[in-house]
């Protein structure tokens, strides 16, 4: 699923790094524990999360995520976004709970992890 | 190559900078992908892990054709018991630290699953030496 779908299905707002239109997100992970995020392959995936800090975007660099889904209508900062673009990471941000985020994605053929 | 980074305790706002500079260094000289993942997977799980724990410390990166070699040496508190760190789950990360979206107690085996070698020397009150090295080859 392309990163513009995923943000439409989810009511987001794209923002950090461009979209990347031909990027195929496959999967997903949600957690708000990036010691976590660190111990999987992130390949094809999404991170869901609630954290939204400098250390979700740092997390997200170091396990090679290209987008990060951030739920409960939390908002990045000016610095958090820095890191993003830099790194290439989009960001989504939504007003939805992890939980519906979760659910709508999964109902739309996003695979778990594991 | 040789690269010295300074470990600043509980600063959390640019714990993962001396990670992600060394990431774009190997990404430059061309190292292939897996390497570069389980080499900054395991020199941010330690970079946090010093930021967390200790008062100061330093990284030192060395890289050449064959391998890379990762020292974090900080001054702090020292691991008491060695054994219990190494257990997937095991903590003593302060509120801050899990905040912050860490302190699972994963570190230490993330680190040791991610290296070709993991070498740490603790003295309790002192502190704490991580070597770790990555084989290219």
């Amino acid at each position: 699923m392309k990163i513009k779908e995923i943000a439409e299905l989810v009511g987001g707002e794209i923002v950090g790094a461009p979209s990347d239109d031909e990027y195929e997100v496959v999967k997903a992970f949600a957690s708000d524990l990036m010691s976590d995020v660190l111990r999987f392959s992130m390949d094809e995936t999404v991170l869901i999360t609630g954290l939204c800090n400098n250390q979700t975007m740092r997390t997200s660099e170091m396990a090679d995520l290209r987008v990060v889904l951030i739920g409960r209508d939390k908002q990045p900062d000016a610095e958090m976004l820095e890191l993003a673009e830099d790194s290439g990471i989009t960001i989504i941000k939504s007003k939805y709970s992890i939980f519906k985020i979760s659910g709508i994605l999964y109902a739309a053929g996003i695979q778990p992890l594991y | 190559m040789h690269y010295t980074f300074d470990i600043e305790r509980g600063n959390f706002t640019d714990a993962g900078q001396a990670s992600s500079s060394v990431k774009r260094t190997l990404k430059q000289l061309g190292v292939d992908p897996a390497n570069i993942k389980r080499t900054v997977v395991a020199l941010f799980e330690a970079e946090i892990n010093a930021v967390a724990h200790a008062y100061g410390g330093k990284i030192d990166v060395d890289i050449d054709g064959e391998k890379i070699v990762m020292v974090v040496a900080d001054e702090g508190p020292g691991i008491p018991n060695l054994d219990l760190a190494m257990q997937e789950g095991w903590s003593t990360a302060s509120a801050k630290v899990r905040e912050m979206g860490y302190g699972a107690g994963m570190g230490l085996p993330n680190i040791k699953k991610n290296t070709d070698d993991l070498k740490i020397d603790t003295k309790v009150g002192v502190g704490t030496t991580v070597t770790m090295t990555v084989y290219l080859t």
